[in-house]
């Protein structure tokens, strides 16, 4: 599923060059649950970034589905985050003047599905996630972890193969954390690949296969 | 801000475009008023050619008379000739009596002058020199002289002689400056009777067809040079020249005026472009997510850029309604100019404001679009 050899991002800053990844050799398979965890600084976002194909890496080469993704254009790339990768961040990242629902819907509207194949297919995932009274809010009308959730629901509208958390209960409280947790695993249990970025300990544990960075490294990969 | 930059401009090539327009168009119809085909002869020349306050006042060296006009009548391509005398007497019928502008002219005027009759006849055509006691009179004379009762048929004396009404002119509202309801007309003999002059104010020439227009007036200025000693004491103007000099005139001022005005259209478009850039570098992290999420350079160009041209065309629709406000306000201060935007002028305002909204649009829209990701996603540029 996802196949990283050799992998490098350096960053140039000044004369100064920082390894944020360092000829990283990682393969996972489609259904995994993986936690990723190090100190600050270690990497771990520059490599969520690169897996979602946000960030190109600046050696290496990155094959997802068998397909090598380092020279695709940026409109390829747009389209292939498009239909398999699904991002969830500390922050939610909605947009403040959507609603939940337009929140939600907002990937399918920009790959041009149909409205009367959005609706239904918004409202199921809301539903799911036990969103359906917030359809009608907007962000700053919902707690942090409807707005986790709302994100969750956006990121799998368009059913990816992927999912990419950056530190998703970062920013909430211990049972907010927990219930998003719990609906990001139902998602990886119906099959969906998912990485979870977390400093938190006992959240890594949940995790299937853990991997450990340091220094752009991966120092450990335990099952 | 930019709404209001984006309005003032629209509303300003609008109101001012159809200020000028109005303006024009007034003075064109005013023209139009005095009748087609019409050549005005004016006692007196004028030196710079153009109209001055002396000549139109009728300022005479020499005097127009009767007889010019006969010898103008024989040219070719003269359809009609209709000799004017214009003067202020006192009407009455019995013990009423007002006082009212009399203009003697001959059953010509009619048809170059383009009079209505409400009821009864013109003048009575024939011989100019003959002093025929007839009148035709203005609605508002004859209510006020003969109230009550039918004007046509009745006695009228004018100054210190007596006349028959035989038609009252329909409400045609103001013809040259003269209220056609406050109006007497008389044959023009007995009008230079009546003021005592042999002098004519004005000579109305009707040519055939309008490319008759310059021969007749150069055939004019000759005849009447020969009859005058070999003086050209005469300025002869044809409606067309007039109408069109006017027309030049109020064209210049109109596009002035949109000019004008296009240059604070132009001060909102860069008004535009500031606030786009706001907002995108405001927007910075959705961009990224919008990125994250899939959505190509395109579409997020076209969505900077749609929403860039929304602004605009909601200045330019505020804008038109401020214009056509400013419009119905003064044509009700002065209802006689027609007031309306050409319709170029909206055309062009619209068309200028989607335009600055897509030029000075595109440059925040694609800035946008070129946002690395990840530095946007973390709010960075
Ligand atoms: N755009 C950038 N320019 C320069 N250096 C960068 C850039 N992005 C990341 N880095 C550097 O790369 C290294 C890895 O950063 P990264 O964000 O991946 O760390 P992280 O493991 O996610 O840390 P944290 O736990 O604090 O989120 C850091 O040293 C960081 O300073
Ligand atoms: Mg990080």
């Amino acid at each position: 599923m996802i196949d990283l050899q050799n992998i490098c991002r350096h960053f140039q800053m000044g004369d100064q060059e920082v390894r944020a990844l360092d000829q990283i050799d990682v393969h996972i398979e489609s259904g995994e649950y993986v936690s990723i965890m190090g100190p600050s600084g270690s990497g771990k976002s520059t490599l969520l970034n690169v897996l979602g194909l946000l960030d190109r890496p600046t050696a290496g080469t990155y094959l997802l589905d068998g397909r090598e993704t380092t020279s695709l254009d940026d409109e390829e790339l747009a389209h292939t985050r498009a239909r398999k990768i699904g991002f969830i961040f500390q922050s939610f990242h909605l947009i403040p003047r959507l609603t939940a629902f337009e929140n939600v819907e907002l990937p399918l509207v920009l790959a041009g599905v149909a409205p009367e194949v959005r609706r239904p297919r918004v409202q199921e995932l809301l539903a799911s996630l036990s969103l359906e009274s917030r359809a009608k809010h907007r962000p700053n009308e919902l707690s942090g972890g409807q707005r986790q959730r709302v994100a969750i629901a956006r990121a799998m509208v368009m059913q990816p193969a992927v999912l990419l958390a950056d530190e998703p209960t970062g920013n909430l409280d211990h049972i907010s954390g927990a219930e998003v947790l719990a609906a990001i695993e139902g998602l990886n249990a119906r099959g969906i690949t998912l990485l979870v970025v977390t400093h938190d300990a006992e959240v890594a544990q949940r995790a299937r296969r853990h991997i450990r960075m340091r220094d752009g490294k991966v120092v450990e990969d335990a099952t | 801000m930019l709404l209001l930059a984006m309005s003032i401009g629209v509303a300003a090539v609008i109101a001012l475009t159809s200020l000028g327009e109005g303006a024009r168009r007034y003075v064109a119809d005013e023209f139009q008023a005095l009748g087609t085909r019409m050549i005005i002869v004016i006692p007196g020349r004028s030196e710079t050619g153009g109209v001055s306050p002396g000549m139109l006042s009728g300022e005479t060296p020499r005097d127009l008379t009767l007889s010019d006009a006969l010898a103008v009548q024989r040219l070719p391509g003269v359809a009609r000739v209709a000799p004017l005398v214009v003067g202020s007497a006192p009407a009455s019928v019995g013990a009423l009596e007002r006082e009212a502008p009399v203009m003697g002219s001959s059953s010509e005027l009619m048809p170059v002058h383009g009079f209505v009759l409400a009821r009864g006849d013109f003048l009575p055509p024939g011989d100019l020199s003959r002093d025929t006691a007839v009148a035709v009179i203005g609605n508002n004379i004859a209510r006020e002289l003969f109230p009550g009762r039918e004007a046509i048929g009745g006695n009228l004396r004018i100054g210190d002689r007596r006349f028959r009404v035989v038609g009252v002119l329909a409400d045609q509202g103001r013809m040259i400056g003269m209220d056609s309801q406050e109006l007497i007309i008389v044959p023009v003999s007995a009008a230079q009777a009546l003021f005592n002059t042999e002098s004519l104010f004005r000579l109305l020439i009707q040519a055939h067809t309008r490319d008759d227009m310059t021969r007749v007036r150069d055939a004019t200025i000759e005849a009447i040079k020969l009859r005058h000693q070999g003086e050209e004491d005469v300025t002869v103007i044809t409606q067309d020249a007039l109408l069109s000099t006017f027309d030049r005139i109020f064209t210049a001022l109109t596009l002035t005026l949109a000019g004008i005005a296009s240059i604070s259209l132009a001060v909102a478009g860069v008004l535009i472009m500031n606030v786009m850039l706001v907002s995108v570098s405001q927007r910075t992290s959705e961009v990224g997510l919008l990125k994250a999420i899939g959505a190509t350079r395109g579409q997020i160009t076209a969505l900077f850029l749609t929403e860039a041209i929304l602004l605009s065309v909601a200045g330019a629709i505020a804008g038109m309604a401020v214009g056509f406000g400013v419009d119905w306000v003064v044509g009700n201060i002065y209802p006689s100019l027609p007031l309306n935007p050409p319709v170029w002028a909206i055309v062009m305002a619209l068309v200028v404001a989607i335009l600055s909204g897509v030029v000075f649009g595109l440059m925040p829209a694609r800035r946008a679009s070129r946002l690395d990701p990840v530095a946007a996603l973390a709010g960075r540029r």
